[in-house]
């Protein structure tokens, strides 16, 4: 195990080098964003109260955290990946050392889930102070914290798998955009009907803004515990196709 | 052999239904420097990748330092250290920062790494570049900083792929200089080339590689003298037309009977090349 998290680190620390060098441009591009959707959707589109009885922008802060983990770990640790292995083949390098896969999988996240954490993280402050209905707790802590593995997991399957950055951009369209606007976000999953719902349940976005939204708001919501477990189901998923990619090489 | 520090026995990998390397089987020695020859497209970095590690292969075996490749992969990555084609660093990050994190996949600790990144790049003279940003440098600078990395872990054998592909003549020359150095002290390095001069001045043994399989496999002059140490060059038919003959007399009593441009000189690798392959080095297989 304490081999595992050395080699994790290991593998990690020449991202945490270029979070460190980039630091000022990650952090405007982390808040950057999220703040935009906050101002349309919380601020520009809708007023009032929900029906689980918070204002709406209450409502939208965890679901726009939850898109914020989606987009900033996944695009941080897929591009960033993408380009160690098709353009800077310095990729190739570590896959020649003897680094067990496990640690080069969860070494690769770190900066997708660092990312996601400073994303998150920077919305939820300003959030606590625009929307007195959400908490701070443990709990949401370790929710963001899932999600941003979860998200930054994905990433990581996306770039062994694309074969050049044209193929990245398509997969974004094709996975991220659609859940961006669609998995209760910026509206409850249950408004829609039971077959768009059932659709919407099998993407981990989804999860990811039950839970976060759970925690947020524990005065006015249940926490969706079957989420938590799906969320880290899905992790683990990724998790295993990540390693599954890296020892079959089919990459 | 006990001697050997590689072993490939029946090597085959396939891409689809295009076999790319078939069969091969090769031995290397330690502390040999050993040239990989042949056409683009012939297998030689398909075979280097698969001792790599970096590509699976479909059959055979590979030893590196005693190590199966399949079975034991960390072993034999710890042996090996492998200067790819194109410069792979880190781009993102300092000369320094790659070497650091080179280091660090080898789970070198601090103080060693330390003192083995200066001691490698005062042998390399990258001193004043350590803190440079990798885009900063010129193409042969890349090169020596790649080498350093490859060589922080201390590995028994050293793969470069194409390393002067690239390289004006005087960087060419100058990691000539450092290739033999390298030699010098005792570590095994297997060089895949285009140059033939290179081969032909660096190298204790050449492989010969056409169509995945080593069609020839000896010393640089040996392999000249199977062909015939004396070439004839001269213009037949509106072609370029190559005789080679044993001794200079032969060549000599053969080039009276020819009119025009003929010259005699000594066979090259280059010509052993054509003669087995039918094919110029750089040409497609």
């Amino acid at each position: 195990m304490s081999n595992l998290l050395v080699d994790t680190f290991h593998v990690a620390w020449g991202d945490l080098m270029f979070f460190k060098h980039n630091f000022l441009n990650i952090l405007v591009m982390s808040i950057m964003s999220p703040l935009l959707y906050l101002i349309a959707f919380g601020y520009g589109l809708r007023t009032g109260e929900t029906d689980i009885g918070v204002s709406y922008v209450a409502f939208v802060i965890p679901g726009i955290a939850a898109l914020s983990s989606l987009s900033s770990s996944f695009s941080a640790s897929a591009t960033r990946m993408n380009v160690q292995r098709l353009y800077y083949k310095s990729f190739d390098e570590m896959m020649m050392c003897p680094l067990s896969l496990s640690s080069i999988v969860l070494g690769k996240c770190v900066l997708g889930l660092m990312r996601g954490l400073l994303s998150c993280f920077l919305l939820y402050a300003l959030g606590l102070f625009l929307a007195p209905e959400l908490v701070l707790s443990p709990l949401i802590i370790i929710c963001i914290i899932v999600s941003c593995m979860t998200f930054s997991l994905l990433g990581v399957a996306v770039a062994l798998l694309a074969k050049s950055h044209q193929t990245m951009a398509t997969l974004n369209s094709l996975i991220i955009l659609p859940m961006t606007f669609l998995c209760g976000t910026f509206f409850s999953v249950s408004s829609l009907n039971p077959v768009f719902q059932a659709i919407l349940y099998c993407l981990p976005l989804t999860h990811a803004s039950e839970i976060i939204r759970g925690a947020a708001l524990p005065d006015y919501i249940d926490f969706p515990w079957i989420s938590l477990a799906v969320l880290i189901a899905f992790a683990a998923a990724f998790f295993a196709i990540d390693v599954y990619l890296l020892k079959t090489k089919k990459i | 052999m006990m001697d050997d520090i590689i072993v490939i026995k029946g090597l085959v990998k396939r891409f689809g239904d295009k076999t790319a390397v078939n069969g091969l089987d090769l031995s290397i020695r330690k502390g040999e420097l050993f040239g990989f020859l042949g056409p683009n497209g012939a297998g030689k970095t398909t075979t280097l990748r698969c001792v790599a590690t970096l590509t699976g292969f479909d059959e055979g075996t590979i030893l590196v330092g005693g190590h199966d490749v399949k079975k034991e992969p960390s072993a034999a990555k710890s042996c090996m250290g492998v200067i790819q084609q194109q410069v792979s660093l880190d781009k993102d990050l300092t000369i320094r920062e790659n070497m650091i994190s080179h280091a660090m996949y080898h789970d070198i600790r601090k103080k060693e790494r330390e003192e083995k990144i200066a001691e490698l790049s005062d042998f390399f003279s990258l001193g004043e570049y350590l803190d440079k940003p990798v885009d900063s440098l010129s193409g042969g600078w890349k090169k020596r900083a790649a080498i350093v990395c490859a060589m922080l872990h201390n590995p028994e054998v050293l793969f470069l792929d194409e390393p002067t592909s690239g390289l004006d003549i005087n960087a060419r020359r100058l990691l000539w200089d450092i290739i033999r150095k390298l030699h010098a002290e005792g570590t095994t390095i297997i060089l895949t080339t285009h140059y033939i001069e290179e081969a032909e001045s660096l190298c204790d043994r050449v492989g010969i590689i056409d169509k995945g399989k080593i069609i020839a496999l000896d010393e640089p002059r040996v392999l000249c003298d199977k062909v015939g140490s004396i070439a004839v060059e001269f213009a037949e038919e509106g072609k370029t037309q190559y005789r080679y003959f044993k001794d200079r007399d032969e060549a000599n009593a053969f080039a009276s009977t020819k009119e025009g441009n003929v010259s005699i000189r000594k066979t090259n690798l280059e010509d052993v090349f054509v003669e087995l392959t039918g094919k110029s080095v750089g040409a497609q297989t």
